[in-house]
């Protein structure tokens, strides 16, 4: 049983888990799609990629970031049956530019196309992962605490 | 309506007048003025007689039309013409100011030549004298020149030389002088090359000379900047023919002598375009500093190799090959500095972002300093900087390695791009009608954008500054890698560390301290004026329970502690508090707020904030049209939540993204509202987001504590020491006044293990504290953007779930 009381200014409720069962009657805004001021995740309302999404991490704007973006919108844009296949130069190319910056851009063995990141990030991105695997392109992950990402918390 | 009375007195006029049907093409109004019939009284008294209608109307209309149109073309005739001459003297001057700073790409020699030749023409009438002066000097050094090719060449290869700022180009001759025929190495580049050529002057062949220009040289200029070049060093007109046959000289010494820097074609190019050339030859002669700078110009495609091998010869020059110009000029290198640095990059590719930063270090993140790093087990934590994230995952607190930046002499050259730090230098002045700054070391660097985020100096308190160099030598004023090491390597030596200050930083440090005191056999003590730890944050039911946490782990707590003067006595500072207790101690961390760095604001003539602090920005963060503000530096004009000033690490990241959005054009308001977080020992985990403070109405919903949720369940988790354990042992068995509760009636100390605490501010939820309860920050950031009234706020508390996990 829940129960209330006040301390002053400040409202103090107790509640048990029960009490949380029944769905909240509690009413939202709802969001419009296209808002302009609203970050988007990964892609933007018009279809663009968004290549300041915290998802990619400073995979955009590194030094092989003309390269990895060259590779990712063609991996985009691509429709053929085996996304990305078409694309082969420009991940080999990205490849070839991160090969020489080892530092920023570990080869890791597992092969995910980009950081793990933000909620932000649509669920374009997963599909993307397993998809650029088949393109045998190794984008390692590269930590981005910097990208606003939710607090770390303890455990 | 205003128009009204007018159109029906015009119809009831013209009805009156025809006294019959209205036209056709008054149908409507016709109608119209019939349902006004009704007033008259009011019609009536808007007498207008606006004439006849019908053809006399028509005609005074069509001469009206007419002798308008006429008016306007001749006036628009006029002032075309007019503005056609000063448009004319605003280019020429824009391009002699652009000379000044080499922005062009190599890539667009073509454009150079037309714009030299501009140059010239606009020099010849500034510096008939400079020239005189330079000429007979140009012989000479153009003699010493040829023997010395390589050295010269070397230092033309060097990376981007600093475009020479147009240097009086009286001085140093001699260095001016050499005007050795910078070979460009590449073909590209040869067009521009006459300039190039000219300012190619071989870095006199004495080190001296090339010293000089060296300091000088504020910032190297890409190869494209070459032509502004040659407009930059005063250009000389006159002299083309004398310095020619000089050049060609050495340019055939250096032919010889540097055969892979100075391919034939070029060679005969230069001396081809004889009028561009000798013009680059005399302004090149001018400017002293322009030689190694122009070097630089001609270099900026060439591939590093020829760079590395002009390095050893170009070491002398070498510091003055840096930028003179940023099209991004990033002023502080924080976490919203490069927060913007990347936004920029994502989205203006090939951007050229320079940061200057006074500290030492690459950017870096703040919060592990007073967190993570403390909790590490690798004792050689302060070299490496390196900590475990929340998921596990080892990162250091540096932002990017240094391999990711390029070096601030090749940002202009770089073929993508990219982000370049100037670290040790301050920015002293800031010219905002002339787009330019002015760093500590005499250096000049202009900017199309700027950025300014110098975040800010901890604050000090008085009865310290006053106290003393014994005590200021204790005292420790907490904000940078430097401080986390002395205070590190202050723990292990020393037995007694008092902080001042209840906020964030006070009470993180204490309780990072505390955890370490058993194994240091440290005292910790923690002093502040509030009732109890975050004060000014926490609703008082809260901060008290927080403030019984961080005591927890090994914290001497003084609460109401306000400070009246500390001494240094006896080996030990003595703090006096101003209710007569003493605290005796061997060091001192003033956690006692942040000053924000605003000493731009006078130079620049920016607006300082008088309530918060900190530059006055608007909601898209701009201070001026070119000029941005982010981090803590910032009062911004928040949307939803009126103006304000954060000082936090996510806040810093979601200002500089935005500011670096907006410099590339994106002109979005602060919308993304930024959250912050804060760890105080394994109990206390707490994520917020909006307005955060206590002195706001509250309402907070907590989960009814299960014997699971107890601290002493959660300490056994973290395996904290026994004293805690004991603790909430002897708490459990009080008797507790509860409410009409059929369950264990509550206890008197309440736990407030895990809930949402809201901020009220005219019964709109503003800000949002989630009380040890994780990854709900989405839905908080919702609520607080709708910014709606909600009756029931325990029906919004549903929403996240606290109970789960």
């Amino acid at each position: 049983m829940s129960y209330c009381k006040q301390e002053g200014k400040d409202q103090i409720i107790f509640v048990t888990k029960e009490d949380h069962e029944a769905p909240s009657n509690a009413e939202l805004v709802e969001d419009d799609p296209n808002d302009p001021y609203e970050d988007h995740g990964l892609i933007l309302p018009n279809g663009d990629i968004n290549w300041n999404c915290p998802c990619l991490g400073g995979m955009a704007s590194g030094p092989c970031g003309q390269q990895f973006k060259d590779a990712f919108s063609c991996f985009h844009n691509s429709k053929e049956e085996v996304k990305g296949s078409e694309c082969i130069d420009f991940f080999r190319g990205m490849q070839e530019c991160m090969q020489k910056y080892p530092e920023l851009y570990p080869q890791e063995d597992d092969n995910e196309s980009a950081p793990s990141g933000e909620a932000e990030a649509e669920a374009v991105l997963p599909a993307d992962s397993t998809s650029s695997d088949s393109v045998s392109a190794s984008v390692p992950t590269s930590e981005e605490v910097a990208s606003g990402t939710e607090s770390p918390a303890t455990s | 309506m205003a128009d009204l009375p007018t159109t029906t007195t015009y119809l009831e006029t013209s009805q009156q007048d025809d006294t019959g049907v209205p036209s056709p093409t008054i149908n409507t109004r016709g109608r119209f003025l019939l349902r006004h019939e009704r007033t008259p009284q009011f019609v009536q008294p808007a007498h207008m007689s606006s004439g006849p209608s019908g053809g006399g109307g028509e005609n005074t209309l069509y001469f009206v039309l007419v002798g308008a149109t006429c008016l306007a073309g001749g006036a628009y005739a006029y002032s075309t013409l007019v503005g056609d001459r000063e448009r004319y003297q605003q280019r020429i001057t824009e391009i002699e100011s652009r000379s000044s700073k080499p922005a062009a790409e190599p890539s667009t020699p073509a454009k150079t030549q037309p714009e030299t030749a501009a140059q010239a023409v606009s020099e010849p009438t500034e510096e008939p004298v400079s020239e005189a002066v330079v000429e007979p000097s140009i012989a000479e050094p153009v003699q010493e020149e040829a023997p010395v090719p390589e050295p010269a060449a070397e230092l033309v290869t060097e990376a981007p030389a600093p475009e020479a700022v147009p240097e009086p180009p009286v001085a140093e001759p001699c260095l001016a002088e050499p005007v050795v025929e910078e070979v460009t190495p590449e073909a590209p580049v040869l067009e521009a090359a006459p300039e190039l050529v000219v300012a190619s002057e071989a870095p006199a062949p004495e080190t001296p000379a090339s010293e000089a220009p060296a300091p000088e040289e504020p910032a190297p200029e890409a190869a494209a900047s070459q032509e502004p070049d040659s407009g930059a060093p005063t250009p000389e007109a006159p002299a083309p023919e004398a310095p020619v046959p000089e050049v060609s000289a050495p340019e055939a010494a250096l032919e010889e002598s540097a055969p892979e820097i100075v391919p034939e074609p070029p060679v005969a190019e230069h001396l081809v375009a004889e009028e561009p050339v000798t013009e680059a030859l005399v302004t090149e002669a001018v400017s002293a500093e322009p030689l190694p700078a122009a070097e630089a110009e001609i270099v900026p495609e060439t591939p590093p190799v020829t760079q590395s091998a002009s390095e050893p010869a170009s070491a002398a020059a070498s510091t003055a090959v840096e930028p003179t110009h940023a099209p991004y000029l990033l002023i502080g290198g924080g976490t919203a500095s490069f927060a913007a640095a990347r936004s920029i990059r994502a989205r203006d590719p090939g951007a050229r972002v320079l940061i200057v930063t006074e500290e030492d270090d690459l950017p870096y993140m703040r919060p592990p300093l007073s967190k993570e790093l403390w909790f590490s087990d690798d004792p050689t934590v302060t070299e490496t900087l390196r900590f475990k994230q929340w998921n596990g995952k080892e990162r250091s607190i540096y932002f990017q390695p240094s391999s990711f930046y390029v070096s601030p002499t090749e940002l202009e050259s770089v073929e993508n791009g990219g982000v370049a730090v100037l670290t040790g230098r301050k920015v002293m002045h800031m010219d905002v009608r002339g787009n330019k700054v002015k760093l500590s070391d005499g250096t000049e660097i202009s900017y199309d954008k700027c950025l300014i985020a110098t975040g800010g100096i901890p604050r000090n308190l008085q009865v310290i500054e006053r106290a003393g160099d014994e005590v200021m030598k204790r005292t420790t004023l907490f904000r940078k890698i430097e401080d986390f090491k002395a205070l590190e390597k202050v723990s292990r030596e020393l037995k007694s560390i008092t902080i001042i200050g209840g906020g964030f930083l006070g009470s993180e440090l204490a309780c990072a301290l505390g955890r370490r005191s058993a194994d240091l056999g440290l005292e910790v003590v923690q002093m502040f004026p509030e009732k109890g730890n975050m004060g000014k944050v926490l609703p008082e039911y809260l901060s008290n329970w927080t403030t019984d946490k961080v005591k927890k782990e090994g914290v001497k707590v003084l609460t109401e502690a306000v400070v009246k003067n500390v001494t240094y006595k006896e080996g030990k500072v003595e703090i006096k508090l101003k209710d007569g207790r003493v605290v005796k101690t061997d060091h001192v961390v003033a956690a006692v707020g942040l000053e924000p760095s605003v000493e731009l604001a006078k130079s620049a003539g920016l607006e300082i904030d008088s309530d918060f602090g900190g530059f006055r920005v608007n909601a898209e963060l701009q201070a001026r049209s070119n000029i941005w503000v982010a981090g803590d530096a910032a009062c911004f004009y928040d949307i939803k939540l009126g103006r304000r000033r954060v000082e936090h690490h996510d806040h810093a990241v979601v200002s500089g993204r935005l500011a670096g959005e907006n410099m590339t054009g994106a002109r979005k308001p602060y919308w993304h509202q930024s959250m912050f977080w804060s760890d105080l020992g394994p109990d206390v985990g707490y994520e917020a987001i909006g307005i955060v403070d206590s002195s706001l109405p509250t309402v907070g919903v907590f989960a009814k504590a299960t014997a699971k949720d107890t601290p002493k369940a959660a300490t056994e988790q973290s395996g904290t020491g026994i004293r805690s354990e004991s603790e909430t042992e002897a708490v459990a068995g009080s008797v507790a006044v509860g409410k009409a509760a059929p369950t264990p009636p509550p206890q008197q100390k309440e736990d407030y293990g895990k809930g949402v605490i809201f901020y009220l501010r005219d019964k709109v939820v503003v800000g949002i504290v989630l009380w040890n309860v994780f990854n709900r920050m989405p839905i908080a950031r919702k609520i607080i953007k709708d910014g709606e009234e909600h009756a029931d706020l325990n029906e919004v508390a549903k929403l996240f779930n606290i109970h789960e996990e």
